[in-house]
């Protein structure tokens, strides 16, 4: 660590000490993530990998102005911000990797996972369901006199389209829940480019019509990732009503590691949408003084030494076992047996 | 005093927003308005906060339900009619079901449905989902068919910490009566012998019950003795109560208002044959709904449902094979 954060960090919190941190968490989540597509090549994952390469920044963002007691329902593309907001490198792999120890015991898997009782909602595929669900949690929060407290949630450009969205923002806007909903307008939903998904203008035109407080942020721009997310999540919290941030960028990789994306029009990575948020974020710590360009490499060496040595413990964990699954759907065995 | 299957379900909720304060009920036109049907008429008043309605939006309804299911609450879902459950099919099926084998968290959701027939509701406004609801694990579906089981399961589902699919009928509404509500009940989960017989047994539930009722008193003019058995729920089946009547008759003919393709009732025939086949002395019958849309007019509804005189011919031509 550089001489500069080792001061900053004694001398308390202060912006370049909240990047540098967002900044080693994206960090570690491409990482991880790289692993888990070179598992995935090498026939070791039971599913699908999907990446958030490219996405770091805003996920990231939401995962970290979150407090403990909160609400976060991630989506696919979101690693950055679970490990924001406490998700681990260990149960990560498990779950992707199918160990018995892992939070879903094998009966979910890779971005399924999550922790409810946490406050970390375990997403299910159906694009936008996430949205009512949160919002519900917070209902509930509400009825207990708890105040303060936030629930965020995350989906694509394509999940935009979904009825999910349109009734989840609408009946949160309804009781003014601190919802927080984060759209990474990624430039395709699969293959679908925005052309063929949306006709209005922004997709952040959609706040007005319900009456929901909308952001729109350089999505490759950590320092303003940061800013916008935070100011949104601060609103929430301050009893403002739901909030929607749509944060623009191009989406590095395939749909799936099965998918090489080939569709993705070159010219876009050109652009300003499709620079890397990681390095670009490197690249501003480094001009700061924040770090050194050794103090970068040497994070990354680290993390991908952690992420090594877990891969390979859990590689060496139980698989979970059909005899000892009780292959039952409810917790009331006493009706359950019944079903017989 | 007496009290109708509508009062019971609303003196159930009543009941449960007064024993209970994590109980909520969430739904179109549930709050100063009382429901479309008036099963929680005045309850907003009684419980300020706590009987909210919702937009229309039935996705975002099982949602949030599920939601403040996982916070700890205890949520009443009124669907203003079953039909419209569909819209909010996913979060029920792919959420609501999976999230207890999923993440070891449950999901004590219970979710109203008036259901069924009534003259002139037509296509949108009379259909039967349990066989629908009951295809996917994760949840139960009960269909009571009785002002006490209406109370009593409408409370007992909302002990279970699982979902429960309550489908309510809604042609019983204020055409049954009861002389009070009862302290004591079958648990969910057990079938009911709503009438003894030796002869042959009906195997029914929901509104169909009193069809079924009402042929085994025709038929017994001609000296045959009908058993009528109510499942009362409809997942968990109470295959048991099953065999032993027909353990006891030889002859089963089952009784649906629903849709015959993949019923209630080919469950129930199914696990007949398999379980009790050389208890039977003929073959299986059921009997359902038509195979089409459930017509508007009164006169083609009348005949799309099972009646008692259908039921009864059909226990007619059963007791004859
Ligand atoms: C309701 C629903 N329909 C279809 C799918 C299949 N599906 C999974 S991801 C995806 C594309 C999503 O695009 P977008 O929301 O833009 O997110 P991105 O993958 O670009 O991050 C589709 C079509 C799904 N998961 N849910």
């Amino acid at each position: 660590m550089s001489e500069v954060v080792k001061a900053r960090k004694s001398a308390g919190p202060d912006p370049g000490q909240q990047f540098v941190k967002a900044y080693r968490i994206m960090l570690s989540a491409r990482v991880l993530e790289e692993k888990l597509a070179a598992l995935y090549r090498a026939g070791k994952i039971k599913g699908g990998v999907f990446l958030g390469r490219g996405q770091e920044a805003l996920s990231v963002s939401v995962g970290i102005h979150l407090h403990q007691g909160d609400i976060f329902a991630p989506l696919i593309r979101d690693q950055a911000g679970r490990m924001a907001f406490g998700d681990t490198i260990l149960d990560t792999l498990r779950t992707y990797l199918g160990s018995s120890l892992g939070s879903m015991r094998g009966r979910d898997g890779n971005i399924h996972r999550g922790r409810p009782r946490e406050g970390y909602y375990a997403m299910i595929s159906h694009l936008g369901a996430m949205i009512p669900t949160v919002a519900g949690g917070l209902l509930a929060r509400r009825f207990r006199g708890e105040h303060g407290v936030v629930g965020a949630t995350c989906l694509g450009d394509g999940g935009t389209s979904t009825g999910a969205f349109h009734e989840g923002l609408n009946a949160a806007a309804v009781e003014r829940l601190p919802l927080v909903v984060v759209v990474a307008n990624n430039q395709y939903a699969y293959s679908t480019p925005n052309t063929r998904q949306f006709a209005c203008a922004d997709l952040v035109d959609k706040a007005i019509g319900y009456g929901v407080a909308g952001h729109k942020v350089d999505a490759t721009d950590l320092e303003a990732c940061l800013k916008t997310v935070g100011g949104a999540i601060a609103a929430a919290r301050a009893g403002g009503g739901p909030q929607l941030i749509v944060g623009d960028l191009l989406r590095l990789v395939g749909h799936g590691e099965h998918d090489p994306g080939k569709y993705i029009d070159p010219k876009l990575r050109k652009q300003h949408v499709g620079r890397d948020c990681l390095e670009v974020a490197g690249a501003v710590i480094v001009e700061k003084g924040w770090a050194t360009k050794e103090d970068l490499a040497q994070w990354r060496a680290e993390v991908k030494a952690e992420v090594n040595t877990t891969a390979n413990r859990v590689s060496r964990e139980p698989e979970p076992d059909p005899g000892e699954e009780d292959w039952c759907a409810v917790s009331n065995r006493e009706l359950e047996d019944n079903f017989a | 005093m007496s009290v109708t299957y509508l009062e019971a379900i609303k003196a159930a909720q009543d009941k449960a927003l007064a024993d209970d304060h994590r109980v909520f009920i969430y739904g179109q036109d549930v709050g100063n308005f009382g429901g479309a049907f008036k099963a929680t008429e005045g309850l907003a008043q009684k419980y300020p906060g706590r009987v909210l309605d919702s937009p229309l939006s039935e996705d975002a309804i099982m949602g949030m339900a599920i939601g403040a299911a996982i916070e700890g609450a205890r949520p009443i879902v009124e669907m203003q009619f079953a039909d419209f459950s569909t819209c909010g099919l996913n979060q029920i099926i792919n959420h609501a079901a999976t999230l207890y084998y999923r993440t070891g968290v449950n999901c004590p959701i219970v979710v109203r449905l008036p259901s069924g027939g009534t003259p002139g509701g037509g296509p949108f406004h009379s259909q039967s989902m349990e066989a629908l609801y009951a295809h996917y694990p994760g949840l139960f579906v009960v269909t009571p068919a009785t002002v006490e089981d209406a109370y009593s399961m409408l409370l007992g589902a909302l002990e279970i910490e699982d979902p429960v699919i309550f489908c309510e009928h809604k042609f019983l509404y204020n055409h049954l009566k009861a002389d009070s509500l009862p302290t004591e009940s079958l648990p969910i989960g057990k079938a009911r012998i709503a009438r003894p017989g030796r002869d042959a047994t009906i195997v029914t539930h929901s509104a169909m019950l009193h069809e079924a009722l009402a042929a085994a008193e025709e038929i017994a003019a001609d000296g045959f003795q009908v058993e009528v058995v109510d499942l009362r729920s409809v997942k968990p089946l109470d295959t048991d109560t099953v065999l032993a009547s027909v353990a006891r008759t030889g002859r089963l003919l089952c009784v649906s208002e629903a849709f015959p393709w993949g019923s209630v009732c080919a469950e129930v025939i199914a696990r007949v044959t398999a379980e009790g086949f050389g208890l039977l002395d003929a073959a299986p019958q059921r009997l359902n709904a038509k195979d089409t849309p459930i017509p508007y007019h009164p006169a083609l509804w009348g005949t799309h449902r099972p009646t008692a005189s259908a039921v009864a011919s059909a226990a007619r031509q059963l007791l004859k094979g």
